[in-house]
């Protein structure tokens, strides 16, 4: 599936809810299905430090695929960090690099996005995208 | 009068007032998500009475002009609503004399102040900066600048489980070396009122000056600086219904007297020359740049705000919320109060289970109430109690017992959704 495609899945499914509570309990059910990272990578290099709450990063790099794995302290967080994780790991860095990230947007939890949420959120994205950016120079050179 | 009285006619009466006074407040009847706004960050800003911003407005409409320096008529008539409203700043905390107040910025600007400029003439190395566990980061951090550069160290008074201040560990930590004791009146995280007056007192069996951070309490206690005999006090006017980006900082004479100035520029100089340069009097000796007129002068439109509530209305209506909140708070299962000293302000930080601060804040949000999570800046605190934040309740006298309900059942929603 590309990032477009998982990003739409995505928005089908919180297409369901008509209410913050409904979406709100699904990210939250997000949060708790995903063990997401191993405790060995939940060390300090890999943590984002948001002022509220903390995600920790990991990435691999294999065939041509960026892999991130992702956690964070809080439930609400860790179901957002979830689905950028869902929607961006198992592609190519230059696909990663040149993605668009909408789905937040269209359904309806932009305001995590926002610098002032200090979440850590908005720090991985820009994170995982500077890094695949960095393989692709690599890979380009 | 009826207010005090506890009876259920008198109960209908108290929250008649309380609607009364919430009228004078337009942004506390806006909507947030569809909802009506609960605010209860008030440790973080308070709001406004339309008092404070018509008076802005009224500053801008008809009295514009830059002050101290102007022949003309209006830089006249600011410089007289500047200096009328330092004058009743001096009598809100009955100074000695007006000049003993200077307008900063802020509370962190009045404490950069001291620490700069007390810091350069009476701090030295090996001297000691005494602080408390509870600060606040702006109560920390200064110190920990000015013990960088001159070779000084922090000590810090402990405090108990409930976070309240140790007094006698704090006594048995004086000696000579000590040249400055720096304490919040009231944590901004835990609501606990310290015990100032005694610090005072014995830090000045020592002969060691006492720098009072009042910024959560100037909104909540009657302060009385001859009093309490502090030879520093700093507020802030947004935490007390007036304007932002204006503070106080209150010294005694002798102290600002003996000080170097904190920045340079104009209005803080008598005579300038390439030589020498000789500094104005108090309190312009402090006041480097044109200040932040309209907020030093809207700030005696909060403090005529407040005088006309008065102290003991305040007083009463916040505590009845505190103790409302907490009993109800408590029968949320799980849910631990933390700050549960004796005699605690307005303010109850909390946590629940081992959810997260931060998703109950969200979710509360969302049911339009408004809350603080997270460490507060006060991250030696959090470390104190081994957590990482907690859920923040602040209430103002313009906040009800319904808005206390509504938090109650916000945080069941909260945690029921969460857990």
């Amino acid at each position: 599936m590309t990032i477009k495609e998982t990003q739409d899945e995505l928005i089908e499914d919180f297409s369901l809810f008509d209410d913050w509570m409904g979406k709100y309990e699904y990210l939250i059910q997000l949060g708790k299905d995903l063990p997401l990272i191993d405790d060995k990578y939940k060390k300090e290099e890999n943590l984002i430090k948001g002022c509220q709450s903390r995600v920790w990063l990991h990435i691999d790099y294999t065939g041509n695929k960026v892999i991130y794995t992702a956690d964070s302290d809080a439930i609400i967080t860790k179901g957002l960090v979830s689905m950028v994780i869902h929607v961006l790991s198992n592609h190519s860095p230059e696909e990663i690099v040149n993605s668009d990230l909408y789905f937040i947007d269209k359904i309806g939890l932009h305001e995590h996005l926002s610098p002032t949420r200090s979440n850590g959120l908005l720090s991985m994205i820009k994170q995982m995208k500077l890094y695949a950016f960095a393989l692709q120079s690599k890979v380009n050179n | 009068m009826k207010f005090f009285m506890k009876n259920d006619n008198i109960i209908e009466s108290t929250e008649f007032k309380v609607e009364m006074i919430r009228k004078d407040f337009p942004l506390l009847t806006t909507t947030v998500h569809g909802k009506p706004l609960v605010y209860l960050d008030n440790a973080a800003t308070s709001q406004k009475p339309w008092d404070v911003i018509k008076a802005i407005e009224n500053y801008y409409a008809h009295q514009n002009s830059n002050i101290h320096r102007g022949v003309h008529y209006l830089s006249q008539l600011a410089t007289e609503a500047y200096e009328e409203s330092r004058k009743k700043v001096a009598q809100f905390i009955n100074t000695a004399h007006n000049h003993e107040v200077i307008f900063t910025k802020g509370t962190t600007d009045g404490i950069n102040l001291v620490a700069s400029s007390f810091g350069r003439k009476f701090i030295h190395s090996g001297d000691i900066i005494m602080i408390s566990t509870m600060e606040h980061h702006s109560n920390i951090v200064p110190w920990q600048l000015l013990s960088e550069y001159s070779g000084a160290s922090l000590s810090v008074i402990p405090i108990n489980e409930k976070g309240e201040l140790l007094l006698d560990q704090f006594k048995s930590m004086l000696n000579k070396k000590v040249k400055l004791v720096c304490i919040a009146y009231v944590s901004n995280t835990l609501g606990t009122v310290n015990p100032v007056k005694k610090i005072i007192e014995i830090s000045h069996q020592y002969n060691i000056p006492v720098l009072i951070d009042a910024a959560q309490a100037i909104q909540h206690l009657p302060i009385d600086v001859q009093e309490l005999d502090c030879d520093f006090l700093v507020f802030s006017g947004h935490k007390m219904y007036g304007p932002t980006g204006i503070g106080v900082l209150y010294g005694k004479e002798k102290w600002l007297e003996d000080m170097p100035p904190y920045q340079g520029g104009g209005d803080m100089i008598k005579t300038v020359s390439f030589d020498k340069t000789t500094y104005n009097e108090l309190p312009f000796k402090f006041e480097a740049g044109t200040p932040n007129i309209e907020a030093g002068i809207c700030l005696a439109n909060a403090i005529a705000y407040i005088k006309n509530i008065g102290f003991d209305q305040i007083h009463r209506h916040e505590h009845e919320l505190l103790e409302y909140a907490t009993d109800e708070l408590l029968k949320i299962a799980g849910l631990k109060i933390i700050g549960t000293a004796a005699h605690k302000a307005s303010v109850i930080s909390f946590i629940v289970d081992n959810i997260h601060p931060y998703d109950i804040g969200l979710i509360l949000d969302k049911l339009g109430i408004a809350v603080r999570t997270g460490h507060h800046c006060t991250q030696p605190l959090m470390d104190f109690y081994g957590i990482a934040g907690t859920v923040r309740a602040s209430f103002a006298f313009y906040n009800t017992k319904e808005e206390v309900d509504q938090l109650v059942s916000g945080v069941k929603k909260a945690v029921r959704m969460l857990s």
